[in-house]
């Protein structure tokens, strides 16, 4: 018996709207896929790129980031530079062969707990049948060259 | 008469670019001549890998290491050369961070020894024969290194001492990053602590640089031939790309000077881990698309249509730096490009 | 099977190494070169925007970058179809020609000078640049440095930066050269006609003037009868920046002439599995194996084969040292042609027959009117889809090809490099040095080991390293083992 696979979200969350929407979601016991691992940010706009990669990288099979409406940041404009630098993520991630599935950009408001909720489950449904990602094991490989280099085939130093 | 301290320098996957910049400090290789004994060095020297296997453990004072880590000759020489010297150098983008070869790692070795051996117009090969790591031939065996499928920097398979970023770094950096360590061995004097970036400066290269720079917000990226651009100002203002906010300076920003954007060949600034993460970062949010207010679904369209004027994010943001990214290597299958 | 290998090859872009295998008679039975290194340009390009390919490429080589960016910066002109205006055409070939200047100078001074200057069987210590200067003087040593710096600073200037240039464009130049510039410019031009005469001075002074010398260059060991490629202008004469491509056979006859977008239909190359490095050779003869001769694909593409494939120079100076070149090595005129040189240490010569002619070139456009233009950046706005551009690299006839979408993203990369060319002539070459001069009971000296050498290193293989200043003896070794493979003879160079 096997146990089916359960994609690891790993989510930023912004304190103001998609933190506490996840808090409402609590507290109001909605029921939904356990999946995400909440990360709380004052902003989705602290956001660096960085982090996502690094989640990728670090075992995530996907990251979610989740702001305020635009319109309604605290900050006035920092959902505004998430919503920039998401769409160009986006583009740079298929060219490192990610699917557009795992990285998912998700407005939700304080009020929002079902929206937020909806959107974990939608989420985790969606990488579901994309399978994990792995990218250490199956992308670097063994000594981060990508595949399995047998013995064999690399010749020893010969004396010469 | 003391003994001269002893110098290497080596390439792996390289293009020589680092040597000939080594060699334009002009007369000032007499001085390292007077100063050094050679080692090792490939280029111009006739010391050979036994040569360098009989030495005791440290015996090179200082090796300056460049180009990146494409095959297993690469890595075992990275690993002999760590073992018989004392300090050394990752020396110029390649070695520092993977530089133009890394950019293989977008693509697969399969779909290189494809493309290289098979596809080429010009390809005389109709029994698909391709490089072999070990091949009879009538009068014995012949052996040759194993291509990796991944370019990796010096520093992912030895500990390396010191990084000079650049591709290649600039002479005056390199004399003074010379000077120091000459100064360091004759005299005692001090050196910089141990996986320090030296050779290059501590800011951005748009502080380098002399173009007039105002707040941006830029509304569409243009391909260097798209226009001419103005004059004394800022390239990314007029939406070309340049990666001078994201790369290290040291340089002098000699590219923007030239009319054509910084490429980001001198590396990450301190603290960044993935400069082409960075680079992303800085551009996209300068983008002048989009305001508290406006509708989402008509800012997510307009910022989809700028983004898409800018090609090629994955190779222009991570030109120099692929083998140091976070995600280091494209997934890929097959012939993907 | 007895066997020599010598590792590494220096001089090489990445390493290379040879493998002489001797039979039982003590004979040597073949010779291997094999080059350990790839990179994938033509792979990792696709997907890149092709105005890009200036800045990527020229990191296919450092000692050559110059060759690839203006090589790059054609196929671009091909590729959207633009024509470049008669004074971007002068900018580019005044800064190749700066190019060309350090390029061959370090050549001559510092790789394939010292076996002259010192001689073969000099000592190994002293067969390098220093011994060259303190044969010569430190006076002509610093003269080196300085034509390398001052040049240098000229493709600086010209081209953005040092090493990796980045103007090249589509249809133009990022960046025009001032009044005032031009005038620093024209004064280095100047120095470098002088310097180019000297060296071609100090050829006729060391070599020409030993006998010995002239028998080595001479000697059957080095010479190879085979086709020869180089780019000409309209008039026949040689030109390192544009032209079309021409091809003579081993009797001087013009076998074809073709313009680099055709290279296809008249180069193939070959793949061995012994070396990372492919095997270009002509189609119209076909490939017959390693071997010299017209019926034989093998061609060649060095400054000698450029000569050999032109009626002359451009210029007046070095049009005087070409005949000069033909008329001393006994080459006689047939159809007011001279015969190819055959003798493959002769290149050396040639290479400074084309420092002259670089340097008068330099000069000529440096002081032609049009050089100052500012309007040397243009707007392009056709569609991109296939281009092919090529120059003549110091090593050989560079060829770049590049398929884009329309949006001018790579989808496909194909070049044919300077060395690339050359690589079945260098084996050849090897192997019959290393046929005359390792026979049954031949002691193997260092000498010996240099002359192998030397049939490699007049080719000047892309990875040539400026100013050596050091104790610069060629990293070698020479290993004979017995069909046991136990080690009977082992012999090294290293100080």
């Amino acid at each position: 018996m096997s146990e089916p696979y359960e994609p690891v979200i790993v989510g930023f969350l912004c304190n103001w709207c998609s933190y506490r929407a996840a808090d409402l979601a609590g507290t109001a016991r909605i029921k939904y896929a356990p999946n995400m691992r909440a990360i709380r940010v004052m902003c989705s706009g602290r956001v660096d790129p960085q982090f996502v990669l690094k989640a990728l990288r670090e075992g995530a099979d996907g990251v979610m980031i989740a702001g305020c409406h635009p319109g309604e940041c605290h900050y006035v404009d920092g959902n505004i530079k998430t919503l920039r630098r998401f769409t160009l993520l986006k583009q740079l991630l298929r060219q490192w062969g990610v699917e557009d599935e795992r990285v998912q950009l998700v407005w939700a408001s304080a009020s929002e707990g079902n929206l937020l909720a909806a959107a974990v489950d939608r989420m985790t449904e969606q990488l579901r049948p994309l399978g994990p990602l792995r990218w250490k094991e199956t992308v670097l490989g063994r000594n981060g060259h990508g595949e399995f280099i047998p013995v064999e085939e690399v010749p020893a130093v010969e004396e010469v | 008469m003391a003994e001269k301290p002893k110098l290497a320098m080596y390439w792996a996957a390289a293009c020589g670019g680092c040597e000939i910049s080594t060699l334009n400090i002009g007369e000032k290789i007499l001085v390292v001549d007077d100063v050094f004994d050679l080692a090792f060095f490939p280029c111009i020297a006739d010391f050979k890998v036994k040569d360098v296997q009989g030495y005791p453990d440290g015996y090179i004072d200082v090796c300056l290491f460049n180009g990146a880590i494409r095959n297993s000759e690469n890595e075992e020489m990275a690993h002999l050369l760590r073992q018989k010297s004392k300090f050394v150098v990752a020396f110029g983008s390649c070695a520092y961070e993977g530089c133009i070869p890394a950019l293989s790692n977008l693509t697969s070795r399969q779909a290189t020894l494809e493309t290289v051996y098979f596809d080429n117009p010009s390809i005389d090969n109709p029994e698909m024969t391709l490089p072999q790591v070990k091949t009879r031939v009538a009068e014995g065996e012949l052996t040759l290194p194993y291509f990796y499928q991944t370019v990796k920097a010096l520093d992912q398979v030895v500990p390396v001492d010191y990084y000079i970023p650049g591709c290649p770094p600039e002479p005056e950096q390199i004399w003074a990053v010379l000077e120091v360590v000459v100064n360091a061995l004759l005299n005692g004097g001090p050196l910089p602590p141990g996986g320090s970036i030296v050779g290059a400066g501590k800011v951005a290269v748009c502080e380098e640089c002399p173009l007039e720079k105002n707040v941006k917000a830029i509304d569409q990226f243009y391909r260097p031939y798209d226009l001419i651009p103005q004059p004394g100002l800022c390239l990314l203002e007029q939406g070309i790309v340049c990666m001078g906010p994201a790369t290290r300076s040291g340089c002098g920003a000699l590219c923007p000077q030239a009319n054509m954007g910084c490429r980001g060949c001198y590396g990450p600034l301190d603290g960044v881990e993935d400069q082409g993460a960075k680079m992303l970062s800085a551009i996209a949010s300068v983008v002048g698309v989009g305001a508290a207010g406006e509708d989402e679904g008509e800012m997510a369209k307009k910022l989809d249509e700028v983004m898409s004027t800018l090609v090629d994010p994955a190779g222009t943001f991570y030109r120099f730096s692929m083998a140091h990214s976070l995600l280091q290597r494209a997934k890929v299958n097959g012939k993907q490009a | 099977m007895q066997r020599i290998t010598i590792d590494p090859i220096t001089r090489l872009e990445g390493h290379g190494k040879i493998e002489i295998f001797l039979d039982d008679a003590g004979e040597v039975a073949n010779a291997y070169l094999q080059i350990p290194e790839l990179r994938g340009f033509e792979q990792f390009c696709v997907g890149r925007p092709a105005e890009e390919m200036p800045r990527i490429t020229n990191r296919i080589c450092g000692v050559c970058p110059e060759a690839h960016h203006m090589a790059a910066t054609k196929a671009l002109d091909a590729l959207y179809h633009v024509e470049p205006s008669s004074a971007v055409k002068k900018l580019r070939e005044f800064f190749y020609s700066a190019f060309y200047v350090t390029d061959h100078t370090t050549h001559f001074y510092a790789l394939g000078g010292p076996d002259f200057v010192l001689g073969p069987d000099a000592p190994a210590a002293e067969r390098n640049i220093l011994g060259v200067v303190h044969k010569v003087g430190l006076e002509i040593g610093k003269a080196v440095i300085d034509t390398r710096m001052r040049n240098h600073h000229v493709i600086k200037q010209v081209g953005g930066r040092g090493v990796h240039p980045v103007a090249g464009m589509p249809g133009g130049w990022s960046k025009a050269i001032s009044e005032e510039e031009r005038q620093e410019f024209e004064a280095i031009a100047r120095k470098n006609v002088d310097f180019a005469l000297f060296s071609l001075k100090v050829f006729d002074d060391i070599v020409l003037a030993n006998q010995a010398y002239v028998d080595l260059i001479l000697s059957d060991a080095f010479t190879h009868r085979t086709y020869y490629m180089g780019t000409v202008d309209s008039n026949n004469k040689v030109n390192f920046y544009d032209g079309l491509i021409r091809v003579v056979d081993p009797q001087g006859k013009e076998f074809v002439k073709y313009p680099s977008r055709d290279y296809a239909k008249h180069v193939a190359e070959r793949v061995e599995p012994w070396s990372y490095l492919k095997f270009p050779y002509l189609k119209g003869v076909g490939w017959k194996g390693f071997v010299d001769g017209p019926e034989s694909g093998v061609y060649c593409a060095t400054p000698l084969s450029r000569l050999n494939a032109s009626d002359g120079m451009a210029t007046p100076l070095a049009q005087e040292a070409f005949e000069r070149f033909y008329q001393t090595l006994g080459s006689q005129q047939v159809n007011g042609r001279y015969q190819p040189v055959h003798q493959r240490l002769a290149t050396h010569w040639a290479r400074l027959v084309e420092l002259l002619y670089a340097a008068e070139r330099m000069l000529e456009l440096v002081t032609d009117p049009e050089i100052t233009d500012p309007n040397v950046r243009v707007v392009v706005k056709n569609t991109p889809d296939e281009g092919v551009g090529s120059v003549e690299a110091p090593r050989g006839t560079l060829t770049h090809h590049y398929w884009t979408d329309e949006r001018g993203i790579l989808t496909g990369v194909n070049l044919i490099v300077g060395t690339t060319n050359n690589n079945a002539p260098i084996t050849m070459s090897v192997k019959k040095a290393a046929q005359h001069l390792i026979h049954n009971g031949t002691v193997i000296t260092e000498g010996l080991l240099n002359r192998v050498e030397m049939a490699f290193r007049n080719y000047d293989p892309c990875m040539s390293c400026a100013t050596h200043s050091l104790p610069g003896q060629m990293p070698l070794e020479v290993v004979i083992r017995d069909p046991d493979g136990n080690v009977i003879e082992h012999l090294s160079q290293y100080t």
